[in-house]
């Protein structure tokens, strides 16, 4: 007997994302994955899965899911408002968890409350073809993909490997703070720019001196919730020098990469972002902010700070360590004397927060 | 052109974020850059290969650099940059790989072309005059890039390059011919886009199943072939069926 999941509604853009598709940039591919691959890889450490397993990720607001078939486990990540409705009785539960669903079981992932992505894997992962060694979804044109899957009613969604979920329920006791994905920074308010740190780029001697110290005093706002593709920012206009074109010869881009054109408004790359481009790059967002500043959301303020590419891979690698660290202290939810502990597992303060909000939900 | 100022300045080491850098061998639309990039780039797969450069994610060809992903756990900016430096000082092999020359079949029908007959108008051409100019010639594959699968290739006629339109297109139908400056290119899926659009190509340019996904390499040939609505009609038909031999429109293996 499989484990199915079915789609009874897809959320307003939810995909099946993994960490990425590699070594095609030079056919135009780009890397796609997940916008924020720590919290995709702690979901499938959670579920038991390769950090790789392709998985749910939904922005803004999450899918509703019934399960059908043999039991399933799944693991959810980010700030997310979990109900699992099961004979009946609904339960707010927590994310930074597994729950083990069973046949005719409703799981709702409802709004997203801090930055723009949660993540939802399936213990034994998705069963989907692998297209160019990868499970992303990239999406082409208005209804092709390349790979993965972008959710729609109705679909059904298989187990890869159905195993009986095993042993006890588990959890990640800390859970990254939320300035990690998409919250303000410590001590900040919601209003405060979020720090960015960047490395300086490639066409740097295309811009004046007024514009690149402008870049890294100046303050700028996400405008609109560009996908998956790039994040337009408001701001300081950016002049190019005027005895150069504000054009150069298409050279490669990488997620991260911050384009400038004529207009002066700058274009920061995400995961789906173009493999070239012809507009002269400022700067490139260090790898260890990329997830966060991913996160952010439109009428989100941001200021960049200049680091070396060096100390960018210092952070990079320190950042790596951290989440093995994390990942290591997933941990089996256990009796606390007689009695379950409850924290982790229902809804506490970072969800229940807003759960008396009289705010439009999408229902089933 | 070795001996000009401006050549001395390269090749240029470009960071581009902290995890991947830019060899820049020139800043031209170039066929000598196209094939000094292709050199750096086998040279390194080979290396590579041989179990001797470590830490390359993926390298990424353009017109004029060379961008290699790398991961800065397992090689650093540094290391990466000396072993580049080493390749770049060694005289050039000419191991770039023989190209394809490529018949592409393209109907020009204003239907398809959308632009063609505005392109005539400013140009004081007849419309037959712009496909006889656009399909008159052999261009040569520079890049793949932007999309999956499509193609950057050159030299236009003077006289067909134009500015691209300064209200881009949010969709430009897949399968478009469209030019833009020195260059032109065939979308090989729906997407928004900025270049003049001359006409529509059935070929499936982009394939993820093939072994190869993309039908054009740098360094190919291509000509145009006009084609009637009815034929371009027939043969999108058999490529959305899968029941086209793209053989039938490449000799392998021709040019250096």
């Amino acid at each position: 007997m499989t484990s199915r999941l079915i789609v009874t509604h897809p959320g307003p853009f939810t995909t099946v994302q993994d960490l990425g598709r590699r070594g095609f940039r030079r056919y135009g591919v780009p890397v796609s994955g997940a916008l924020h691959p720590d919290l995709a890889r702690i979901a499938n450490a959670l579920a038991d899965n390769g950090e790789d397993a392709p998985l749910l990720e939904f922005c803004r607001s999450g899918p509703t899911l019934r399960a059908a078939g043999k039991a399933v486990r799944v693991a959810c990540t980010g700030d997310v408002e979990i109900v699992l409705t099961r004979n009946g009785r609904r339960a707010l539960l927590c994310p930074w968890r597994t729950v083990t669903l069973e046949e005719g079981d409703l799981l709702r992932l409802g709004m997203v409350f801090t930055g723009r992505a949660g993540y939802l894997a399936v213990s034994g992962g998705l069963a989907l073809e692998k297209i160019m060694g990868s499970g992303s979804t990239c999406l082409l044109g208005r209804d092709k993909s390349l790979g993965g899957l972008l959710l729609r009613k109705g679909q059904v969604l298989s187990v890869g490997r159905p195993n009986p979920p095993a042993g006890p329920e588990r959890y990640l006791p800390r859970p990254p703070g939320r300035d990690g994905y998409g919250g303000p920074d410590p001590g900040c308010g919601p209003d405060d720019p979020v720090a960015i740190r960047v490395i300086p780029g490639p066409q740097v001697d295309r811009f004046t001196d007024e514009t690149l110290a402008g870049f890294y005093t100046g303050v700028f706002t996400v405008t609109r919730d560009a996908g998956r593709t790039g994040s337009r920012l408001a701001g300081p206009r950016l002049l190019h020098r005027k005895d150069l074109p504000p054009e150069i010869v298409s050279d490669a881009m990488v997620p991260g990469a911050i384009q400038v054109p004529g207009n002066g408004a700058p274009i920061v790359m995400l995961a789906d972002g173009p493999t070239v481009g012809g507009y002269p790059k400022i700067a490139a967002v260090a790898s260890v902010d990329l997830p966060r500043f991913a996160s952010l959301e439109e009428g989100r303020r941001v200021r960049f700070h200049a680091v070396t590419a060096e100390k960018g891979a210092d952070l990079l690698l320190e950042r790596r360590r951290h989440l093995a660290t994390q990942i290591a202290s997933i941990a089996p939810l256990t009796l606390v004397g007689d009695r379950v502990d409850l924290t982790p597992l229902f809804g506490t303060a970072q969800s229940r927060r807003t759960t008396n909000d009289t705010r439009e939900q999408p229902t089933p | 052109m070795n001996s000009s100022p401006i050549d001395t300045l390269y090749p240029r080491f470009l960071p581009l974020g902290d995890s991947a850098l830019t060899v820049e061998i020139g800043d031209r639309i170039d066929g000598k850059l196209v094939a000094a990039v292709a050199d750096l780039d086998a040279r390194i797969a080979a290396k590579i290969d041989a179990g001797r450069m470590k830490g390359i994610v993926e390298a990424v060809p353009t017109y004029r650099s060379l961008t290699l992903i790398f991961d800065p756990e397992v090689v650093s900016r540094c290391a990466l940059q000396r072993q580049v430096a080493a390749l770049l000082s060694a005289p050039p092999r000419r191991v770039s790989r023989k190209g394809d020359c490529w018949r592409l079949p393209v109907c020009y029908d204003p239907g398809y072309g959308s632009d063609l007959e505005r392109i005539a108008g400013e140009r004081g051409l007849s419309p037959d005059g712009i496909v006889a100019l656009h399909a008159g010639r052999t261009y040569t594959v520079y890049m793949i890039g932007f999309l999956p699968g499509f193609p950057y290739m050159g030299d236009v006629a003077e006289e067909l390059r134009l500015p691209r339109l300064t209200e881009p297109r949010v969709r430009v139908p897949a399968g478009s011919v469209a030019i833009a400056g020195q260059q032109t290119a065939v979308y090989p899926a729906e997407s928004p886009g900025g270049w003049n659009i001359i006409g529509r190509c059935p070929l499936p340019l982009f394939e993820p199943r093939r072994p190869q996904p993309a039908l054009l390499s740098p360094g190919d040939r291509v000509t145009f072939e006009p084609v009637t609505v009815k034929r371009y009609e027939a043969l999108a038909a058999a490529g959305r069926n899968n029941g086209l031999d793209l053989r039938q429109f490449v000799t392998r293996g021709v040019t250096r």
